[in-house]
């Protein structure tokens, strides 16, 4: 199975390359409207036509999906990090301690999502460019997804506490952050980095959903979420095959995220 | 010779049209209500489905015509206005029933002004009808007499009665009984509402068979506009009242004969300046949006054909200003669209010590010109309207944020703490007359959106528009009401508190099989002339 590990990671290498190099490989700027064309059919000048308002289809697919790729692995950073953090101390504290901080994690994960990024969306200032309002979002997202993470993690740490390894160490006189540092968190990795995998894909179908409300990355700046709000709607379906090639990458990148993460944890 | 040809041809095809439709009446209508209606009581209607049942089965003493939009005579055989605008006589129909068989007579007119006026009630219908302090007299002159007094003058008065569904005042089913052509027979809560035919409707056609033709209709509650296309597609129901661009494009494209453009409707896309002194924004930029300059340089900046174009297929209108083209008689035609010229907006700008460099406009004391605009989330001809506007902007060194919201937190926005600093929203009109738009142009209103709630006018041409509207407002001679509303109209062109963008038109689908439809755009657009409507003898049997 490795050479689908392989072929998955090739495919994410190669879609990363070309939203990097965007700014060579793009026929047009990404916001610039062909008002003579709009919905226009592939062709030379638009390989993947044009949207509704007349932009390039091809040069926003590039520009969103480096949005889309660039942002979401920080925003699993982001997350992972929190609940390591978050999850891996109160696994380690146990007691009260780790009670108390599952409890807070409970309420967390509770929590409306939606109407959660909503409100704060809705708090945040107006004034701020399309690029900001993408780097917010997904820290949004990084900030509020650790929860489900630092369960997993706690529930790990729990059981790394209790195990003869750390035993030994403790009596070897080995304590506090030392313990925490040297000897847990390189054993949490495996499940971080598993967290992190599924983090990834998990924040693009969120900014994808947010973009389908409205909210989330702001025009005129492309991301996964507006370029798969044009599939909203029945009267989308007119025929028209290239509109669905942004679902079909984005469809691609996701399973090679799942691919590349079923992967990293048979090793562990 | 001609005109009797015409005339002759007029009058037989009126009697094939009726023959046709007496031939093959019955069967059972179905359309879509897009919510659950909240009440069933006519006077409390102010959803769209509740506002849908009420017309479909209430009887009101005067309709506004929506093909004329003129006053027709309904319950009311004849109606008179007197008392400077403050007392509406009515004369009413003899000899009829409500839907449970219970005599009709101007005490259930006076029962349901009574209820109407009742400040308990909350009516949503009776705020138009509040024009000052004091209490509404009402005097039962005889059986089918009667005349109402407001403690006020209001204009217009005999067209407010459109909204007004009389109820019984003796009647044990209370608001259940109408005198509609249909009264409510079935409600599923969450699936269906069921109208059957009134037996006892007054209105007969022109060969003396009493209407509706159809004898029921079939309210499919379905809030999924994708799902309502498909089944009206597939010939499950039978009309689409209100369509958006695209759906009608695709319509169009599948069935062109199901397709209605009724042509620009009064509905209204624009866009304003937050100008409230109070708000939280730093005082070069309140400088801005208080200069009519700049206001008319950013309205001359957008491409309003492009919009229409693009954003809306075509299927809408450059929009000249608080009235539609559609609004027949309020309509000021000396006014036209504020033309697209980057030349003429940059020109202005530069009176006010603006100065474009670099690509960057920059106002006097070295501010680069940036603002965001705000818009409720969802609604994708807002964001597109929004994006090419932009762009229209950037040409001119302005850059544009775009930032969509939800409906309650820009309603908080633009409402109470006024944190925002330009809106694009809609509005949708169902009231032809200029008074319905008091709580809008009034300085001390409500929803004088850019600067509500004045003490007293801001400016000089506020002080004007206030002036004028009071006098529209307390006039009854149409033609002068005119005068002074085609003023407001030209100060509103002049000075842009508003910048009107577009009129969106008045789309819907019909089956074919559905006769006599002749949408319409005031609303309902389909279904205003109910009681006419016939089924084909194809849907008649499928049904």
């Amino acid at each position: 199975m490795r050479w689908i590990r392989t072929l998955a990671l090739s495919f994410l290498a190669l879609t990363a390359a070309a939203c990097l190099l965007a700014d060579f490989i793009a026929p047009a700027p990404y916001d610039h409207q062909f008002r003579a064309e709009p919905g226009a059919a592939p062709s030379r000048q638009h390989l993947l036509g044009t949207d509704d308002l007349g932009r390039d289809r091809f040069s926003r697919l590039l520009y969103g999906t480096r949005v889309s790729l660039l942002l979401a692995p920080a925003a699993a950073l982001l997350s992972s990090l929190l609940a390591a953090l978050i999850g891996g101390t109160a696994g380690f504290m146990g007691g009260k301690v780790e009670k108390m901080v599952m409890a807070g994690t409970d309420l967390f994960l509770s929590l409306p999502w939606l109407f959660l990024l909503m409100t704060v969306r809705a708090l945040l200032p107006l004034n701020v460019s399309p690029i900001v309002s993408a780097a917010i979002t997904f820290l949004l997202l990084g900030c509020l997804g650790w929860a489900a993470a630092a369960r997993v993690v706690c529930a790990d740490a729990r059981s790394l506490r209790n195990s003869d390894f750390i035993l030994l160490a403790r009596a070897s006189g080995s304590g506090g952050f030392r313990l925490l540092w040297r000897h847990l968190t390189p054993n949490l990795l495996p499940v971080l980095f598993a967290q992190f995998w599924i983090s990834v894909p998990a924040f693009i179908l969120t900014e994808a959903n947010l973009g389908m409300l409205g909210l989330g990355v702001a025009e005129p700046l492309p991301s996964w979420g507006s370029l798969l709000r044009e599939l909203q709607s029945y009267s989308s379906f007119a025929g028209n095959p290239w509109q669905f090639v942004p679902l079909l990458l984005f469809i691609l990148l996701v399973s090679c995220f799942q691919l590349v993460m079923v992967q990293e944890e048979l090793p562990a | 010779m001609r005109q009797r040809s015409f005339r002759m041809i007029l009058v037989v095809s009126t009697f094939l049209m009726a023959m046709t439709a007496s031939a093959q009446s019955r069967g059972e209508l179905h359309f879509c209500l897009h919510s659950e209606p909240k009440t069933f009581n006519p006077l409390l209607a102010e959803d769209d489905s509740s506002e849908t049942i009420r017309y479909l089965t209430g009887g009101v003493l005067i309709r506004v015509d929506r093909l004329t939009q003129d006053a027709v005579p309904e319950l009311a055989t004849a109606w008179k206005i007197s008392n400077v605008g403050k007392t509406i006589t009515f004369k009413l129909r003899d000899g009829i029933r409500f839907s449970d068989n219970t005599a009709f007579s101007a005490e259930d007119v006076a029962h349901t002004v009574r209820q109407l006026m009742d400040p308990e009630l909350h009516s949503p219908t009776a705020d138009s009808f509040r024009s000052g302090e004091g209490k509404v007299e009402i005097r039962v002159l005889s059986p089918n007499r009667i005349a109402i007094t407001f403690p006020a003058p209001i204009a217009g008065l005999d067209k407010l009665f459109d909204q007004v569904a009389i109820m019984s005042a003796t009647s044990p089913k209370k608001e259940m009984a109408v005198l509609g052509p249909y009264y409510v027979a079935e409600y599923k809560a969450g699936s269906y509402v069921l109208l059957q035919r009134n037996p006892n409707y007054w209105r007969h056609d022109g060969s003396g068979k009493q209407l509706p033709y159809i004898e029921s209709v079939k309210l499919d509650i379905q809030q999924n506009r994708d799902t309502e296309m498909l089944r009206l597609l597939r010939g499950e129901v039978d009309f689409i009242n209100s369509l958006d661009a695209e759906y009608f494009d695709k319509i169009m494209s599948q069935n062109p004969s199901m397709a209605h453009d009724a042509g620009v409707s009064l509905d209204s896309e624009q866009l304003w300046f937050n100008q409230v002194a109070s708000s939280p924004l730093p005082d070069y930029k309140k400088e801005w949006f208080r200069s009519t300059n700049f206001r008319r340089a950013i309205s001359e900046a957008i491409n309003r054909d492009d919009l229409a174009r693009i954003v809306f297929h075509g299927h809408a209108r450059p929009a000249v200003g608080p009235v539609s083209i559609a609004n027949k008689f309020w309509f000021n035609s000396k006014l036209q669209p504020h033309p697209f010229d980057r030349t003429s907006a940059l020109q202005r700008l530069n009176q006010d010590g603006f100065q474009l460099r670099d690509r960057v406009l920059r106002d006097r004391q070295g501010h680069a010109v940036e603002f965001s605009i705000i818009t409720n989330s969802g609604n994708k001809y807002r964001e597109r309207m929004a994006t090419m506007i932009q762009q229209d902007l950037a040409a001119i060194g302005i850059k544009l944020n775009i930032v969509t919201l939800d409906f309650p937190s820009l309603i908080e926005r633009i409402t109470r703490s006024f944190d925002y600093e330009a809106c694009l929203l809609g509005l949708v009109n169902n009231d032809l007359d200029p008074n319905s738009q008091m709580n809008i142009w009034l300085s001390s209103a409500e929803n004088h959106q850019w600067n509500p709630n004045q003490k007293s006018p801001g400016t000089n041409w506020e002080a004007d528009i206030d002036k004028l509207m009071r006098a529209q407002a307390s006039g009854l001679d149409s033609r002068k009401r005119k005068n002074y509303f085609d003023k407001v109209q030209e100060i509103v062109w002049e000075q842009e508190p508003f910048i009107y963008l577009v009129n969106r038109n008045a789309l819907s689908a019909v089956s074919p099989s559905v006769l006599n439809a002749h949408p319409a755009i005031l609303r309902p657009q389909v279904y205003w002339n109910i009681d006419q409507l016939a089924l084909g003898n194809e849907v008649a049997r499928k049904h």
